[in-house]
């Protein structure tokens, strides 16, 4: 059933494909639920594949059946299938978010939502580093395009620098790729290492330098000091749903770092063993110290949570860079925690911004946001969950990460610093949340203030009222429904991607057996090898 | 031929960095344009030069010019031309949102505080393109 392995690629590709022909001829309406089926379609066949790859081992697929390492391999190993499930349940509930409104700008968002979720399937699957490259491009410029729609000055100004950032990266990547292919003569992951390890004494030098261009790159998409600078200002300038499936962006960084890591400058690379090892801690914590600083200078929640973003990218590469298979247990359970938290705290900033009016996110006191007590109970539900605080999912990633921590010479540095920066981020959540829900100004509370400030800033009411009314018809201003109560429709993405941590923390015997499972094999990368060169000369 | 193919990859990257590291859009898209040129070469090159080699089996071939080295540049000139059309769209759109070309969105001796400006403008951007 190797098949299997495209489905998640081709899944996302004809939707895209279906949805840019029908971009005029169907319905917003008709479209958004085409988007819907077709991302619970894919999410089924996602799951179907993890369901295989997890009892039957690595499923390989050679693409026009030329077998590895003359074609391209797409490889579905335990880390694949993990990262391709965390992103398509993060799709379901960005788009579920997404078809709220924020779609209606442009006819173009559906496609690129379809074209981006095809292009971090095809990151997550591929075995060959220059399809790597290829997918990169894809979800990348699938991201301009989503970064930049609605428009705006801010989204124009962060794009400019993400844009030409990532074409750098791109112009790094193919020499590092050009590198690499000039002295190995492959670009198939597997076979490359196999001739990594026999790389002759007097090529290291230039195989080490091409394994650390890749390291800069793929340390640019996870942003890690001091390549994060693009992101807090596109993270929190896009609107919400975006910035939401942008959470896993940054991942794919992650993931490729340790895929490289692990799978070709792995223990048995011979004199390129461990080659990221001696950056990538170091990194990783300044990345920490600089993120938490960076939470708690926020003077918006959706730059908050940007910061947090970045923060997250920190713990999991130090999970990463311990190097133990406990290690990096722990980082692949922190991953979908931190992914889903940062996409739920994303949402609600949008949510809580639409209720303040002209204030926005902007961490100042202001009038209480409608229906209060449900969306701070939601807030302090995240904000316990990200700071790490027992009994969430926050909670059980770090307390692994330390344990895993324990026995290694860094074990000083890690435990002061995650804890420290953790004790930061604590203190920035209360002070948000003090500062938006207990401190409101004004006396006035419920619906009574949403007209308030719906009189201060009818721009804004009138943007609502654009929003509420569909398919791209507009209402009036005047004709806009008060709505006193909870925004059901916007919270309940919130609410599910909350769910999905608290899922992570009651099922958290499964999730830690597998991720331990996962983390084994990535450390014993000749299954990965044999299944794709082996397993290809069989068939 | 390897000195002047080299000479050749090192200058074309040597005016991309510099001019990437520009402060107005249009020479850094000239520098993004003319690294892509420095690292299609580059990547036509890491199958080794040849001269009048057949990349397919011949019988009286002395040897082969590589194919996958073609296919790659082929991949990356594709993509660096759209992403390179993409780049400039977004550079004309910044000028025009902006009012100016300078990479941040603002020149550099009128230093507005970019995140007040993003604030004043900030919460009514969708609005604004949808109408």
């Amino acid at each position: 059933m190797s098949q299997a392995v495209i489905v998640p690629l081709l899944l996302p590709l004809l939707a895209a494909i279906v949805l840019l022909l029908t971009r005029r001829r169907l319905s917003l309406a008709l479209r958004r639920k085409l988007n819907l089926g077709a991302v619970a379609l894919e999410l089924a066949a996602v799951l179907w594949l993890f369901v295989q790859v997890a009892g039957e081992g690595i499923l390989v697929y050679q693409v026009g059946n030329w077998p590895a390492p003359y074609g391209i391999a797409l490889v579905a190993d335990r880390l694949s299938v993990w990262m391709l499930l965390i992103t398509a349940l993060l799709a379901c509930f960005a788009l579920l978010y997404a078809v709220q409104g924020t779609d209606s700008g442009s006819r173009h968002f559906h496609p690129l939502f379809q074209l981006q979720l095809f292009g971090l399937n095809g990151a997550f699957l591929t075995g060959d580093l220059f399809n790597l490259f290829v997918f990169f491009e894809v979800l990348l410029l699938a991201s301009y395009g989503l970064l930049l729609h609605g428009g705006g000055r801010a989204r124009v100004r962060a794009g400019l620098h993400l844009v030409i950032l990532n074409l750098l990266g791109s112009t790094l990547f193919l020499f590092a790729v050009g590198t690499l292919y000039a002295i190995l003569g492959t670009l198939n992951m597997a076979d490359l290492a196999v001739k990594v390890a026999a790389t002759a004494p007097s090529d290291v030098g230039l195989v080490r330098a091409a394994g650390l261009l890749l390291f800069t790159v793929f340390a640019l998409k996870a942003a890690l000091v001091p390549l994060y600078l693009w992101l807090p200002a596109a993270y929190a300038g896009t609107s919400a749903p975006v910035a939401a499936l942008f959470a896993i962006m940054t991942k794919v960084g992650a993931y490729a770092i340790l895929r490289v890591e692990t799978l070709i400058f792995g223990a048995d690379a011979g004199p390129l063993a461990h080659l990221l090892e001696p950056f990538l801690l170091p990194l990783a914590l300044l990345t920490i110290v600089v993120a938490g600083l960076g939470v708690l200078s926020a003077d918006g929640l959706r730059r908050q949570a940007a910061y947090l973003v970045v923060l997250s990218i920190g713990t999991l590469l130090t999970a990463f860079a311990l190097g133990t298979s406990r290690g990096i247990a722990a980082g692949l359970y922190y991953l979908p925690h931190s992914t889903f938290a940062a996409a739920a705290l994303f949402l609600l900033a949008d949510v809580i911004a639409r209720g303040r009016g002209a204030l926005g996110d902007r961490l100042n006191p202001g009038p209480a946001v409608p229906a209060a007590p449900l969306v701070g109970g939601l807030f302090f539900l995240l904000a316990v969950t990200i700071a790490g605080l027992p009994p969430l999912s926050g909670f059980l990633g770090k307390w692994m990460l330390l344990q895993a921590a324990l026995d290694l010479p860094a074990m000083p540095w890690v435990l002061a610093l995650v804890l420290s920066v953790g004790l930061l981020t604590i203190v920035a959540l209360a002070r948000s949340g003090s500062l938006l829900f207990y401190r409101p100004t004004g006396g006035l509370r419920g619906w009574a203030s949403a007209a308030t400030v719906s009189d201060l800033a009818p721009a804004v009411a009138g943007e609502e009222g654009a929003r509420q009314g569909g398919a791209g018809d507009r209402c009036v201003v005047g004709g806009r429904e008060e709505h006193a109560g909870p925004d059901w429709s916007r919270l309940a993405p919130v609410m599910g991607l909350a769910a999905l941590c608290l899922a992570l923390v009651a099922a958290a015997g499964p999730v830690t057996d597998f991720t331990a499972a996962t983390a084994e094999g990535l450390l014993q990368p000749q299954r990965y090898i044999q299944a794709v060169l082996v397993g290809a000369a069989e068939t | 031929m390897e000195a002047l193919f080299a000479g050749i990859i090192a200058s074309l990257t040597g005016c991309g960095v510099y001019l990437a590291l520009r402060a107005y859009t249009f020479p850094v898209v000239l520098g993004l344009t003319l690294l892509s040129y420095g690292v299609n070469l580059f990547l036509f090159a890491t199958g080794r030069l040849t001269v009048g080699q057949p990349a397919v089996i011949s019988d009286t071939a002395a040897g082969y010019a590589d194919p996958l080295p073609q296919a790659l540049v082929l991949t990356a000139i594709v993509i660096a031309f759209g992403m390179t059309a993409f780049v400039i769209m977004l550079a004309l759109k910044a000028k025009a949102e902006l009012g100016n070309d300078h990479v941040d969105g603002r020149p550099p001796d009128n230093p507005r505080d970019e995140w007040e400006q993003d604030r004043a403008d900030g919460w009514a951007n969708d609005r604004e393109d949808e109408a």
